[in-house]
């Protein structure tokens, strides 16, 4: 975008301007050519066209010293002329964050890493109700790493108060991963992060190229009605189609007799008529619309303490704005949480901030799940996904129930896509190679016999960007059918 | 945005009159604007100056204060910056007392700026510099593109806060009467022992004929130089050239430059001829950095400066009627200790403290001698220089200085502050904030820990070369932060043309990993389930680490124990 500051006088402007102006002079000239007129005239005239085609062309042409690589030439212009700089504010040369993610492709190309980042998540403070997600980015530079490059959360402080000494005032889980997402206040409250969801999701698709969906079944109707300039009505209206009253109003010449040569037609000489006047109209136009209801599942057990649940809900924002996307803003969230036992909580701010200190049942998810959609009866009006999100880490090695409540819902499911996020048990342990989940996930053969519908990811925390989150994302909603290896 | 009106403008006038009156110091002229929120939110990435030049990376904090701003609205009371004339911000939300308030609280923050000498660069308007800034990139982005010059902006950025600010401030306030007389010390110090490699009873005969002048010039100095200097030259001829040379040389010692004045000199890259006007980027940005430092490592006592006098002034102001809880309750809310963390404008009540102390007379020799604590605390000699030594205070000291001269028992007694320290619980896997100790050299020290204090980074000349650009981290018991030395270092690199290392020191892992289990286990064997970490991390074992940029990949080695 050119940021200049001040205005450019618009040569080329100029340059259009003269060769019209020219056109005729220089006819002109040759008419008078011949006749006989005063020698000094033709001089004058000669003069007059030969200085019209110098400014013609740019003003460097004109004159080559007259550089516009001189600092101060803009200067001199304005103050000699005392022509006003228009100074663009701030506000109108702000980019849009479209125009920022372009940029930051680009940086791909030349080879640097990626800047921009759009996944996080704020949480208000004050009201504690609301959770917005913001585009950011860092500046890199060389700077002291008060947790010395061990994770550890917050630093030592000062503080002020009342108190004993050895007194403990508050606690954090250990963090164990290098990628935050964002603050995670504890604060009650129920509002949602609806608004911002469409846009994160366009966003979204366009930076990462998300894939889009293939087949949206056309459950229940949905019936969207809108009114768009489809119709034509003759004689009167709201826009005139301007190429079809043409069309109409030759054709009538030709019916009266009026045209004689198709090729050469005066508009002056056509007639008119009032009738054949052909105007484009406002109508009702019905739209058949898909909707979809997301399951967004996760495990909130004590072991899932602060990054991982960041992450999980990080990546289920994502997931959930992109389906709103695609869906045109038609997709309802549903929350399940999970430990021993599954709940469905109301909006994303619980879903986001709730923790509990328990142990772990997946499959009690998964139940939940099947029984609100058959209570509800949503497998009949609505496209199903759902997507889980947890640490892999379950009470059975076996996971029977697990295995039978995912045979009930691939039946109805349009994508099942199962997330886990390996980490270390403890401070300083490493991540497992496979959690209990994968392992009779993987063993049971669902994977292959459902390979359309059911999908799963698993990845380290220590590794979880933002890009990682994304290719996880990818994967769980690709096309790919997996192969069977014997 | 727009000027306040003439009214108003008037009790602003009003306000300087009465802080002058006072024994504030500051120029003539100042400009106020009234901003409406969303002008706020635009001014916040210029750091107030409205003419800095333009980066996309200020746009996206743009966007993210926008909304970050609908989910919570907030404004800052007021913006001040120092410029000449010094410039003030005021919400358009503000009531008219709070205003009249905040020129009280904005005047103290001008007479800052203009007195205190760590800003003692920042004396000429910095708005008009970053305009004529601000073209000359505007001009840059239309030559070369605007890709190219953002690149080159954001690579000079990545570096900007490892400028060398202590060595520009140097130069301005070095008391004249410290210089060294030039030449005579340069024949004793550098010329005789090293050039002509003359030392012991030789070297004491020049200085016994030196002694002989004086006294036949009657100690006159000068006088004194000038004979001292024909005896040198007739005795060696070479004397006078050398010096100069000498002198030239010294002046143009590239030790002292700091990395991105080292790359914009000698980079070869930046050198060829169609990189040339790189080189201003380097510099405007360098000169930005230089210009908001001093704002950076004296905004605590800025604070306080500033809260001190609306307090003193507002209160005697005839606005204040009427208004008086509303005015207790924003005053008390704003500069109360927090719970955990630090408040800066908490530490109006060290400038109180102190102000106290003086009048007391507690900052005399005498006190300090008296060892009685009744005595002590009894001792009031009423000075009535308390308001003396703030002022001293405003004019010499930074953050640094204010907290660790002046933070003492007594203040952390009064307000009941306390150190906090942190303990890892293994089995719950939680880190645990407790109160550790109401110690002031605790207390302190871990207040002087979370001020800002870039590392220091400088270039090791002997290990540079054409093709490799070798900086080195002093340690000073914090590592790097290593998520963002990749981007740094490729920026670096394409900027130096060649590739890049960088040496510092981190954490010894594996040592690290032994050292938990050897507490852990220490804690088990007396049935206890957490570990200090305060008391790991002072046992820490550093590794010295080298990193090596090349071709846009970074490669890491240990190098042995640091």
């Amino acid at each position: 975008m050119d940021n200049t500051l001040f205005w450019k006088p618009n040569y080329p402007k100029i340059k259009s301007l003269f060769s019209e102006q020219l056109k005729p002079m220089i006819g002109y000239y040759s008419k008078i050519e011949g006749k006989a007129i005063d020698q000094e005239l033709k001089q004058i005239i000669a003069q007059d066209i030969a200085h019209a085609m110098n400014l013609s062309g740019t003003h460097e042409d004109r004159n080559p010293d007259f550089s516009n690589d001189r600092f101060y030439n803009s200067g001199d212009f304005r103050v000699m002329q005392h022509s006003y700089s228009l100074l663009l504010s701030t506000q109108s040369s702000l980019k849009t964050i479209e125009d920022l993610l372009d940029m930051d492709k680009e940086r791909e190309k030349d080879g640097l890493p990626k800047k921009i980042r759009i996944g996080n998540l704020v949480n208000a403070k004050k009201d504690g109700n609301k959770v917005i997600v913001v585009p950011t980015t860092t500046e890199d530079k060389l700077v002291h790493d008060p947790t010395y490059g061990l994770g550890l959360a917050g630093t030592a402080t000062g503080g002020a108060g009342d108190g004993e000494i050895g007194e403990v005032i508050g606690e954090v889980p250990v963090n164990l991963g290098e990628h935050g997402f964002g603050p995670g206040d504890a604060e009650s409250g129920s509002h949602d992060i609806e608004s911002k969801t469409y846009e994160l999701g366009q966003m979204l698709s366009k930076k990462f190229n998300l894939p889009n969906v293939n087949e949206k079944r056309m459950k229940r109707a949905i019936i969207r009605e809108k009114h768009d300039l489809t119709d034509i009505n003759k004689g009167s209206g709201q826009i005139l189609d301007k190429k079809a009253t043409l069309k109409e109003i030759v054709k009538r010449n030709i019916g009266i007799g009026r045209l004689k040569d198709p090729k050469n037609i005066n508009p002056l000489d056509l007639i008119v008529d009032p009738k054949s006047k052909i105007y484009k109209i406002l109508s009702k136009e019905t739209d058949y619309l898909a909707a979809a209801t997301v399951f967004l599942v996760r495990d909130y057990s004590g072991s899932m303490g602060g990054t991982p649940s960041q992450t999980i809900c990080t990546q289920h924002l994502f997931i959930y704005s992109w389906l709103k996307y695609q869906y045109e803003k038609l997709a309802t969230p549903r929350f399940i949480l999970h430990d021993t036992e599954a709940i469905e909580v109301p909006d994303f701010h619980t879903y986001y901030n709730k923790s509990a200190a328990g142990g772990t049942n997946v499959s009690s998810s998964f139940k939940k799940v099947n029984e609100i959609v058959e209570k509800e009866g949503l497998a009949r009006d609505y496209n199903i996904y759902v997507f889980y999100g947890g640490d892999g880490d379950d009470w059975t090695k076996t996971g029977e129930d697990s295995i039978n409540e995912l045979e009930k819902m691939v039946k109805y499911s349009s994508r099942i896509g199962l997330t886990v996020l390996r980490h270390g048990m403890g401070f300083l342990e490493s991540a497992p190679n496979e959690t209990s989940l994968e392992g009779y996930i993987k063993s049971s053969g669902l994977l292959e016999k459902y390979s359309n519908i059911l999908k799963m990811d698993a990845f380290n925390l220590n590794e979880a960007t933002e890009e990682r989150l994304i290719a996880g994302i990818k994967k769980l909603v690709s096309e790919e059918k997996l192969k069977v290896t014997n | 945005m727009e000027l306040i009106n003439q009214r108003t403008k008037g009790i602003m006038e009003r306000c300087k009159a009465i802080a002058r009156g006072q024994g504030l110091q500051f120029d003539e002229n100042t400009l106020e604007y009234i901003v409406t929120s969303r002008d706020m939110i635009k001014l916040s990435p210029k750091i107030g100056i409205p003419t800095l030049y333009d980066y996309w990376v200020d746009d996206i904090t743009v966007i993210q204060d926008t909304g970050i701003y609908k989910l919570q609205p907030h404004n800052p009371f007021e913006t001040v910056v120092n410029t000449r004339p010094a410039i003030s911000y005021y919400s358009d939300n503000n009531q008219d007392w709070i205003n009249v308030m905040l020129f009280y609280h904005v005047i103290a923050h001008v007479d800052f700026f203009q007195n205190n000498d760590y800003f003692g660069m920042t004396k000429k308007d910095f708005k008009g510099k970053a305009l004529a800034d601000k073209k000359i990139i505007e001009k840059l982005r239309e030559e070369h593109g605007t890709k190219q010059v953002d690149y080159i902006i954001e690579f000079s950025r990545g570096l900007d806060n490892l400028v060398g600010y202590s060595t520009e401030l140097e130069k301005i306030n070095f008391p004249h009467s410290l210089k060294p007389h030039s030449k005579l010390d340069f024949y004793f110090d550098v010329f005789l022992p090293i050039h002509k490699k003359i030392s012991g009873p030789e070297f004491q005969k020049e200085i016994e004929a030196f002694n002989r002048y004086r006294e036949q010039c009657n100690g006159d100095e000068g006088k004194t130089e000038a004979v001292f200097l024909e005896a040198i030259l007739q005795k060696y001829p070479e004397f006078l050239e050398i010096s100069i040379k000498e002198k030239a040389k010294e002046e143009k010692n590239k030790e002292k430059l700091d990395i991105m004045q080292y790359i914009a000199e000698y980079s070869p890259f930046i050198n060829k001829k169609e990189n040339i006007w790189m080189k201003s980027v380097i510099e405007i940005v360098r000169d930005t950095s230089l210009y908001f430092r001093p704002q950076i490592i004296s905004n605590i006592l800025n604070e306080s400066w500033a809260c001190y006098w609306h307090q003193e002034l507002f209160i005697n102001d005839k606005r204040l009627k009427t208004h008086e809880t509303a005015f207790s309750k924003l005053d008390s809310g704003t500069t109360t200790f927090p719970k955990v963390g630090l408040n800066p404008y908490a530490f109006v009540e060290l400038l109180r403290h102190i102000e106290e102390k003086a009048e007391k007379g507690h900052f005399t020799y005498e006190f300090m001698k008296i060892k009685n604590v009744e005595e002590r605390k009894g001792y009031d000699k009423k000075t009535g220089r308390g308001r003396e030594v703030l002022f001293f205070i405003r004019k010499h000291y930074n953050n640094f200085d204010f907290i660790n001269d002046f933070l003492d028992q007594e203040f952390v007694d009064k307000h009941n502050l306390y150190a906090v320290g942190r303990r890892l619980n293994f089995s719950t896997n939680k880190i645990q904030f407790y109160i550790k100790s109401r110690d002031a050299l605790e207390y302190k020290q871990m207040i002087i820990d979370q001020l800002y204090h870039p590392p220091e980074v400088k270039i090791d000349f002997p290990k540079t070369s054409e093709n490799t650009l070798y900086i080195a981290h002093k340690f000073e018991g914090k590592p790097l932060l290593r998520k963002f030395i990749n981007m740094t270092m490729i920026g670096t690199e394409y900027l130096w043309g060649g590739n890049v290392k960088l040496e510092t020191s981190e954490v010894d892992m594996d040592n690290f990993k032994d050292l938990i289990k050897k507490k852990k286990d220490e804690a088990l064997a007396k049935t206890k389930q957490t570990i200090d970490l305060e008391e790991v991390l002072s046992e820490l074992k550093f590794n010295r680490v080298l990193y090596t940029m090349e071709n846009k990949k970074l490669s890491r080695e240990v190098m042995g124990v640091s």
